[in-house]
């Protein structure tokens, strides 16, 4: 671990948002914007117009070279060599002990140029892995956290809102797709990716056309209600869309067969991969005595759970803990995912409640998503 | 932003008004403060008819993002809360110095330092 810095880093587009009256926040050690004005605004403008968010934090690496393919396959738990170029896959990566160190999305821009997608807070670990991991392999790992601003334009008028700026085939790129292109006339990797449940892109830009293509896209968007959306909403967007967030659902104490999602872990793929002994013994586990599964929760009451607080079961006793709370701006109720005992996490399963702040509140188990947009 | 001239406020970011002529005064939390929290989601106020003790907590506020303590800034019996800010807690966001109001108390006492509108502006930076 580095300390963090002093002063907060700030994004290419950091005058656009003090123009905009953002509030800011610190996160992992970035000045991002918060919020513009109402925070369940920018949250409904992305369910039902567009949201456009300046997501530069996040933390870019490149893997190039003969083996790329090939070093990705023994640092990741995913089967990377057996992704198309041009398409995008969710995956993870963990340590020896099986414990998740990021969740990542990795784009194949051709057949020996892979990038890799970190969270901010994760980016300096996850280039210290990749470094390591690769060191056997003919392949190059390039920190390119200073290469790329990332905006991201979310929400079902978003596609409508590009076409106009692009050159790229909108109607041909997939969802987890991605392929270089322009925007605004710049050069930029367009990809159908995101963290909203919504349709909507992602677009890498170099830091020094980051405001010409964001204001591009707010002119763009200004006719079918396109607003600019901070973090805050992007959290209660990825919770309502039932996504994992790395520090509340994914940490290194956590497999991805604790957090359900084993099915990234792809054991049959060639050689052998960090984490796989312990990651095969978890699966293993994970089937013969069912962990505490992730599951959602809806309130019959207002209060709002928050990440940490005790999920109770109908003899009160602990059966779990919250993971990530909001009020749901689209259930118009509070919700949360939450890690419950197996034998209390069916959706129905009665008698469930959170302990908010010494207070019994009831609470209903649903399957998760809370939310799931109409294709 | 600005603070009405004719209220006082707490460092709590509170503010009162002026007692009428039953010696009640009408309690709400400052635009600043509702600005700070983002869009408030839910109030919990305390009991028409319990007493509040002037910087003790009485209540909270819950925003998206956190959950904040609502201090009494004097001391007294309650004699009416908000139903309208209860059912619809966004009035905290719209109108904190009128249509958000919180509740009203039958002041007892009340506790030196509270602040004039211009001493708020000063502590609160805006």
């Amino acid at each position: 671990m580095t300390d963090a810095p002093p002063t907060p880093r700030r994004t290419a587009l950091d005058a656009v948002h003090r123009a905009l009256g953002a509030t800011m926040t610190d996160f992992a050690g970035w000045d991002m914007p918060l919020r513009y004005g109402s925070e369940r605004d920018e949250h409904t403008a992305v369910r039902t117009r567009a949201g456009l968010f300046d997501l530069s934090h996040m933390g870019e690496i490149a893997l190039t070279g003969p083996q790329a393919a090939d070093a990705l396959d023994h640092a990741l738990v995913g089967h990377l060599s057996a992704l198309a170029v041009g398409r995008a896959r969710y995956t993870m990566i963990c340590d020896s002990e099986g414990g998740i160190l990021d969740d990542l999305i990795v784009y194949r821009l051709a057949e020996q140029e892979y990038l890799v997608v970190a969270n901010a807070s994760n980016a300096q670990v996850v280039l210290d892995a990749l470094t390591e991991r690769a060191s056997g392999f003919d392949a190059a790992v390039r920190d390119d956290r200073d290469a790329y601003a990332l905006l991201a334009v979310q929400g079902p008028q978003s596609p409508g809102i590009l076409k106009g700026l692009t050159d790229a085939d909108l109607d041909g790129l997939k969802y987890y797709a991605g392929l270089p292109g322009t925007v605004a006339g710049v050069p930029a990797l367009i990809a159908r990716t995101g963290y909203t449940g919504e349709d909507g892109f992602e677009l890498f830009v170099a830091p020094d056309d980051a405001e010409r293509v964001w204001q591009a896209l707010t002119e763009a968007g200004a006719p079918v209600g396109l607003v600019p959306c901070g973090l805050s909403c992007r959290d209660t967007l990825r919770l309502e869309a039932g996504m994992p967030l790395y520090g509340h659902e994914l940490g290194t104490d956590t497999t991805p067969f604790d957090a359900g999602l084993g099915r990234v872990v792809k054991f049959a793929k060639p050689g052998d991969f960090v984490g796989r002994g312990a990651l095969e013994a978890a699966a293993r586990e994970a089937e013969a005595r069912p962990p505490r599964a992730l599951t959602g929760l809806v309130a019959e009451g207002r209060r709002v759970p928050r990440a940490g607080y005790a999920v109770l079961g109908p003899d009160g006793s602990e059966i779990g803990r919250v993971t990530s709370g909001a009020p749901s701006p689209t259930l118009g109720k509070p919700i949360a995912m939450a890690y419950v005992d197996a034998e209390h996490a069916a959706p129905g399963s009665p008698g469930v409640a959170v302990d908010i702040r010494g207070t019994r509140e009831p609470y209903e188990v649903v399957a998760l998503p809370f939310y799931r947009r109409e294709r | 932003m600005s603070n009405p001239q004719q209220l006082r406020y707490s460092k709590e970011h509170e503010w009162l008004s002026a007692a009428d002529q039953d010696g009640v005064s009408t309690i709400g939390i400052t635009e600043y403060a509702a600005n700070a929290l983002g869009d408030v989601v839910y109030v919990q106020l305390p009991d028409v008819g319990s007493t509040v003790a002037a910087g003790e907590t009485c209540g909270e506020l819950e925003s998206t993002k956190s959950v904040s303590d609502l201090y009494a800034p004097v001391s007294g019996e309650v004699t009416e809360i908000n139903e309208d800010v209860v059912n619809d807690p966004a009035l905290v966001n719209s109108a904190p110095f009128e249509g958000g109001w919180l509740f009203k108390v039958k002041v007892t006492d009340e506790p030196d330092g509270l602040l004039s509108a211009e001493e708020y502006a000063a502590f609160s930076h805006n």
